[in-house]
């Protein structure tokens, strides 16, 4: 029996020697048998350690159905299996070396190892390294971007370990990124992370600054005397200069080095409580509605111990001496903070010239649209000189067109499509009507028509509302023009705002044209330069006064299409751009588009430049750019581009 | 003689354009002078100038005895001063009667406190009645200016310029639309003005021109083309050529 | 110029004696001291009519008299509200405080009462301190001087930058709109120390008359208002009647030629501008009181444009013309968007007044405009027979702001 044993015993070390040759990832499970057993948080590193570092190809199998719970031990004979549940109480076990099925087992036969979950993310990290050398390259790329989103020490050799094999030059590029992060995060020697420093200064992404942000993380503390030179002070904090002298204190209390300060309300309390027959510490109740008799009253209760005693002043001064408070990086090495303070400074220098661009990008957008609200009136009030209060209802017209376009035509491109000659054509009608009807009777009268047409404007508006009800209606843009030009992490410009750039430019094109290219122009010119010279010339005045009314209507109405596509369709979208289109006509020089384009141009940026010194407040953007303008016009009355001499009128 | 207004070397231009063109005038205390010369001359823009209205581009405006430079001075301080301005087309405020258009023009302070504190006295609605007859609005005083005839307009006007009490008169075409007796008193008002004060006469009416009397300054292209007496300068080839014609 | 005065003098005779006799009537109808005809809150709505009758002369007297369409009078009119505002809800808070902290064990200190104030008013726009500008608000005084001091200051500067650059006509009719504009969104801040779109409310409750009945009190605006209606067009009449008179009408027909008769067109400007701010500031330092409530949006650019309707509608250019038409259209407004008026059934639609009379409204007045210059004062001269010379179709100055031919008279 005893020979017998000893038979099998050899025999089973034969085969497993003879494993060790052919079988060579379970001999390293073999070997490491009873740590796996053990399943420990604590004493499992080298397993994982020994399997990953074996170089076999079969060790990300063995990790993977380890780290699935996939990974079982045939008790019969201790070796380690992937075991698929087969049916009922069997499971198909398959052989990690030769990647075959080895037939299947009873589970009263098998063990199934359970990694907790602090074992799975350890074997998870030693995945990486191989999930980062798959073949396949939407593999690759899942493992890099879980390494971004979850960075850790542990995976940068990993990281760097799979660059040189690396054949796809986007994941390369992004891989070699990636790594450099890494080392600024996580590499132990500090030459190579402040090289990687240097190397990440300057770059925008916001990855870099989230990296490099969490290393000058600081800690506030206090110290007896002054903080030990061993660590890493960001700053030595002055009571009363760079901190409150009323926090500091408290942060002594905290730190239970001082007594604690007695607040106001404390004192408040403490008298009220100690009240008795009406007088509280011998000073009487209603005087002591003076600061200073509570804190006599305060003192005398203190005196006689009934209350705890109030640090004074002298005392708050002294104990602030006597101690320092310092924020501490986190990050122990000066060389570090110090190159990530620069390259901070670097990135901030970047980023203020990109995000100048972007402001740039912005403004030239708000003038976009400041020049279209505004371009109908540069006809009207600017060539004309009719004030036309009702202007912005023209625009609220255009938009609630587009509207209704859109509620027949359902598809979002062929409707606005559609929308721009409607409401053109729609808004010349009303303009058209509102010139015969109304202002052909004030032409030289314009405070009259001032008044005239802002009845018509408040009617229209009251009208919009009766018939489209208060509430917004949405006018909605096709897909396509839908997202933004993203050209970096910080500038990006919308699709909507380059179509409404566009259009502005188209309509400048067009009054250029008509004004200059066409009879109708030129007729127009003539009869606001001189209007009885003109008729007796043979020019219809009540024909060119008429559509050229018309015209400026039907652009308003145009604008009113593209205004009601970023902005809300209300019965008052009208009246929220009025008043500026005025002011951008008046700004820019009346009569001269190009003064009107400045004047947009103007007052776009001014308004861009001013919420960028106080994004959170629009309102006062908008109050200090009229400001401006108001302060603008009395240096020039005419405007940025004025006409000068007789003609230009007195 | 001393000057009274010494214009020297003004040039100005619209647009590139020059309206006046290194203009020098001047003219004493109590002298008449008329200016004529083709339209587009300068004429009115050498009014505009005096008077504040128009800056020149370069050039000396320089005003009584204490030298004073008028440019740079507003229209109301030019006025004050003591320069009055008749203007072509007749302007009188033709909402207000007779009688407030001429007290509104009547030599008194013109600062806002004074003429809200400012009721007529005696005095001054004699001088307004006085006025008004010899401008021969008499009866007209309570009748609102605007529903006067062209001619009775172009007197008020006179009468107001008179009666702000200027040191010269500007006067832009005063015969303009009248008939040949309301031309007569008019010559017979501006050359007794004249004996008291600077006048200077804007005129395309040769006619009226020779009844004045006066002096006369031709303007062409914004400068002076020819100065004298009427009878020198219509003799002069240029200015024949460039206005009168043969 | 005699005969000017007394032509006014009729007219001011009549004037005042209707308002004394209104004043009376609505006294003796009224529920706080009357026989209780009249509701409190009619009351209140009359007397808040007699002030936008004031603002409406101030505005007369800047457009009718002297041409200069401003659109920022009821700018003016809203911060005089707001000054008085400002005290009446800084004592009311006051008053509540103090009788709030009186039953503490510990008297409050002064600074106590202070924060505690400061924290009722501004807890809504989450702050707890006093903004710099209402260093004054625990004076009754010096907000009362501040009803006119800051109007009229801004209106100076505003004024004194417009005019010397000869911003005239349309043009200054916009820059005035922008100001309104600005100001309104300026309010519109929370920030601002005026409690952003909050505006200032409870001032119905008059500090220290907390047991006097809004019935009495709401008497009381109106004799207020009815005797700064009567002072303000009495001041009116006596500064358009004499040569002052003269010269603004000049401005207003022909700014240039006034300025060749020496009067410094600029300064006038000025002081119309100015003053009438300072009256504007008056009406609304009464008008809020009795509307209980200020906030921004009173002073959008639009309520401006208003009262320039108000006074196109009664007829420019004659101050009882303006007080007619800030009275009548702000009276029937109220009937008609008040629910009151009956709807007008057309069979498949209903005419909902509620919704319609804005139609009405801009549709009269350009019918007004285009039709009849003279407003509703012009019926007065059709009694009178009065009719306009026909000038041929020429206005009677060559300014924008110069009378109309249809406007003017004999």
């Amino acid at each position: 029996m005893k020979h017998l044993l000893i038979a099998a015993l050899a025999l089973a070390m034969t085969s497993s020697l003879a494993r060790a040759q052919e079988a060579p990832i379970q001999a390293i499970l073999q070997a490491q048998s009873a740590l796996i057993m053990e399943n420990s948080r604590r004493t499992i590193a080298p397993v994982i350690a020994a399997v990953s570092g074996s170089g076999l190809p079969q060790a990300q199998d063995v990790l993977q159905a380890w780290q699935g719970k996939k990974l079982w031990q045939r008790t019969t004979d201790g070796l380690f299996f992937r075991a698929e549940k087969a049916d009922g109480a069997t499971y198909n076990l398959y052989d990690f070396d030769t990647r075959d099925a080895s037939g299947s087992a009873p589970v009263s036969d098998l063990e199934q190892i359970k990694p907790n979950s602090g074992i799975r993310a350890l074997i998870g990290s030693a995945l990486v390294q191989f999930q980062l050398q798959d073949a396949d390259p939407k593999r690759r790329l899942a493992a890099l971007t879980s390494v971004q989103r979850n960075p850790s020490a542990d995976v940068l050799e990993p990281l760097r370990g799979s660059i040189a094999a690396e054949n796809d030059p986007m994941i390369r590029a992004m891989k070699v990124r990636a790594e450099r992060l890494l080392t600024i995060a996580y590499d132990a020697d500090e030459a190579a992370r402040i090289k990687a420093i240097s190397e990440m200064s300057g770059d925008l992404g916001v990855d870099v600054r989230a990296t490099l942000n969490p290393l000058l993380v600081t800690r506030r503390a206090v110290f007896v005397g002054a903080p030990p030179a061993t660590l890493n002070i960001a700053e030595i904090l002055e009571p009363g200069t760079s901190i409150e002298v009323t926090k500091a204190y408290d942060m002594l209390v905290e730190a239970d080095l001082a007594p604690p300060r007695v607040t106001e309300a404390q004192v408040r309390s403490a008298l009220a409580e100690n009240a008795e027959g009406g007088r509280v510490g011998g000073i009487p109740i209603r005087q002591l509605d003076d600061p200073d008799m509570r804190l006599r009253a305060y003192a005398a209760l203190a005196a006689a111990g009934s209350v705890p005693p109030a640090p004074g002043a002298a005392q708050i001064a002294q104990a602030l001496k006597a101690h320092s408070i310092a924020d501490i990086y986190l990050e122990p090495s000066r060389i570090v903070t110090d190159a990530v303070s620069e390259a901070l400074g670097t990135i901030a220098l970047t980023v203020g010239l990109n995000q100048t661009i972007d402001l740039v990008l912005d403004g030239l957008s708000l003038t976009s649209i400041y020049f279209l609200a505004a371009i109908g009136l540069a006809i009207t009030f600017g060539v004309m000189g009719v004030i036309n209060m009702a202007h912005g209802e023209f625009i609220m017209m255009g938009a609630y067109t587009g509207y209704v376009v859109q509620q027949i035509i359902p598809n979002h491109t062929a409707s606005i499509l559609v929308a721009i000659p409607v409401a053109f054509a729609v808004t010349f009608a009303a303009g058209v009507v509102m010139e015969r009807l109304v202002i052909r009777w004030l032409y030289n009268r314009p405070l009259e028509t001032l008044l005239a047409t802002f009845g018509v404007s408040i009617a229209l508006q009251q009208l919009a509302k009766n018939i489209f009800g208060t509430q917004a209606r949405p006018l909605t843009s096709p897909a396509w023009l839908d997202g933004a030009l993203v050209i970096n992490d910080v500038v990006a410009i919308s699709f909507i705002r380059i179509a409404i750039f566009v259009l502005a430019v188209f309509f400048l094109g067009v009054y250029l044209f008509i004004m200059r290219r066409t009879r109708l122009g030129l007729e127009t010119r003539a009869v606001t330069q001189n209007p009885r010279m003109a008729s007796s010339m043979g020019i219809n005045l009540n024909k060119v006064n008429m559509l050229t009314f018309g015209l400026g209507s039907g652009i308003a109405g145009v604008a009113g299409v593209a205004i009601g596509l970023f902005a809300k369709v209300t019965s008052e979208l009208g009246s929220d751009y009025i008043v500026q289109s005025f002011m951008t006509v008046v700004v820019g020089g009346v009569g001269n588009i190009w003064g009107t384009l400045a004047g947009a141009a103007m007052i776009g940026f001014l308004q861009k430049g001013i919420e960028w010194f106080n994004p959170s407040n629009t309102l006062a953007a908008q109050t200090f750019m009229i400001v401006f303008i108001i302060i603008f016009i009395q240096f020039r009355p005419r405007g940025i581009i004025a006409l000068k001499g007789r003609a230009a009128g007195d | 003689m001393s000057t009274l207004l010494e214009v020297s070397d003004v040039t100005v231009s619209f647009d590139g354009f020059r309206a006046i063109n290194n203009l020098s005038f001047h003219i004493g205390p109590a002298e008449m002078r008329a200016i004529i010369g083709p339209n587009g001359a300068g004429k009115t823009t050498f009014m505009d100038i005096v008077t504040g209205k128009t800056k020149p581009d370069k050039g000396r405006v320089i005003w009584g005895a204490r030298r004073l430079s008028l440019l740079g001075l507003s229209e109301a301080r030019i006025a004050r001063e003591g320069i009055g301005r008749k203007f072509q087309k007749p302007t009188v405020f033709e909402d207000q009667s007779v009688q407030e258009n001429l007290l509104m023009a009547l030599k008194n302070r013109r600062g806002p406190l004074s003429v809200l504190f400012y009721r007529p006295m005696a005095a001054h609605l004699a001088r307004v009645a006085a006025l008004a007859e010899e401008i021969g609005l008499a009866d007209q005083l309570q009748r609102k200016a605007g529903e006067l005839s062209h001619g009775q307009k172009q007197w008020l006007e006179i009468g107001m310029l008179l009666a702000q009490e200027p040191k010269l008169l500007l006067v832009d075409e005063p015969a303009a639309g009248m008939t040949p007796a309301e031309r007569e008193h008019t010559t017979n008002i501006l050359v007794e003005a004249a004996k008291t004060r600077a006048v200077v006469v804007v005129e395309h009416d040769m006619e009226f021109v020779r009844r004045l009397g006066c002096k006369v300054t031709v303007l062409h292209e914004g400068s002076v083309l020819a100065e004298g007496s009427l009878d020198h300068v219509t003799a002069d080839k240029e200015v024949i050529d460039v206005y009168l014609g043969r | 110029m005699q005969s000017a005065f007394q032509k006014r003098g009729a007219s001011t005779v009549i004037f005042l004696t209707l308002l004394v006799a209104f004043t009376l009537l609505v006294t003796v109808l009224s529920e706080g001291m009357g026989i209780g005809v009249i509701s409190t809150s009619f009351v209140k709505t009359l007397g808040k009519t007699l002030c936008l009758a004031l603002v409406a002369i101030s505005m007369d007297l800047v457009w009718g008299y002297a041409g200069i369409l401003s659109l920022g009078h009821f700018a003016f009119f809203g911060l005089g509200g707001y000054m008085i505002g400002m005290w009446l809800m800084y004592e009311r808070t006051r008053e509540i405080v103090v009788s709030s902290l009186a039953d503490a064990p510990i008297p409050p200190t002064a600074q106590e009462v202070s924060d505690a104030i400061a924290n009722q008013i501004f807890g809504v726009v989450g702050s707890a301190d006093f903004p710099l500008i209402w260093v004054f608000a625990d004076s009754l005084l010096a907000q009362l001087m501040l009803v006119v001091l800051v109007p009229g200051v801004l209106a100076g500067v505003f004024g004194w930058l417009a005019f010397r650059s000869r911003v005239a006509g349309v043009y200054l009719s916009i820059l005035t709109q922008a100001m309104t504009l600005a100001l309104s969104l300026y309010l519109f801040q929370n920030d601002n120390g005026l409690r952003g779109n909050n505006g200032l409310s409870g001032l119905q409750n008059l500090p220290g008359l907390a047991e006097v009945s809004q019935a009495l009190v709401s008497v009381w605006f109106l004799w207020g208002a009815a005797l700064a209606l009567g002072l303000g067009y009495l001041l009116a009449v006596w500064v358009v009647s004499g040569k002052f008179g003269s010269v603004l009408r000049g401005i207003r027909d022909d700014e240039a030629r006034v300025r060749f008769l020496g009067y410094p067109v600029e300064t006038y400007k000025l002081v119309l501008f100015t003053g009438t701010a300072c009256m504007a500031g008056i009406a609304g330092a009464l008008y809020y009181p009795q509307a209980g409530i200020i906030n921004p949006a009173e002073m959008a650019p639009i309520a401006s444009i208003y009262l320039a309707v108000w006074v196109a509608i009664g007829g420019r250019g004659r101050l009882y013309g303006a007080v007619i038409g800030a009275a009548f259209v702000s009276l029937v407004s109220s009937w008609f968007t008040g629910g009151q008026a009956p709807n007008v059934p057309l069979g498949v639609y209903t005419i909902k007044w509620v919704d319609w009379w804005l139609v009405v409204l801009g549709l009269s007045f350009v019918l007004v405009t285009l039709f009849a210059p003279k407003g509703i004062g012009g019926l007065f001269d059709l009694l009178e027979r009065r009719t306009a010379p026909d000038r041929h179709g020429a206005d009677l100055g060559p300014d924008q702001g110069a009378l109309r031919e249809k406007e003017a008279s004999e």
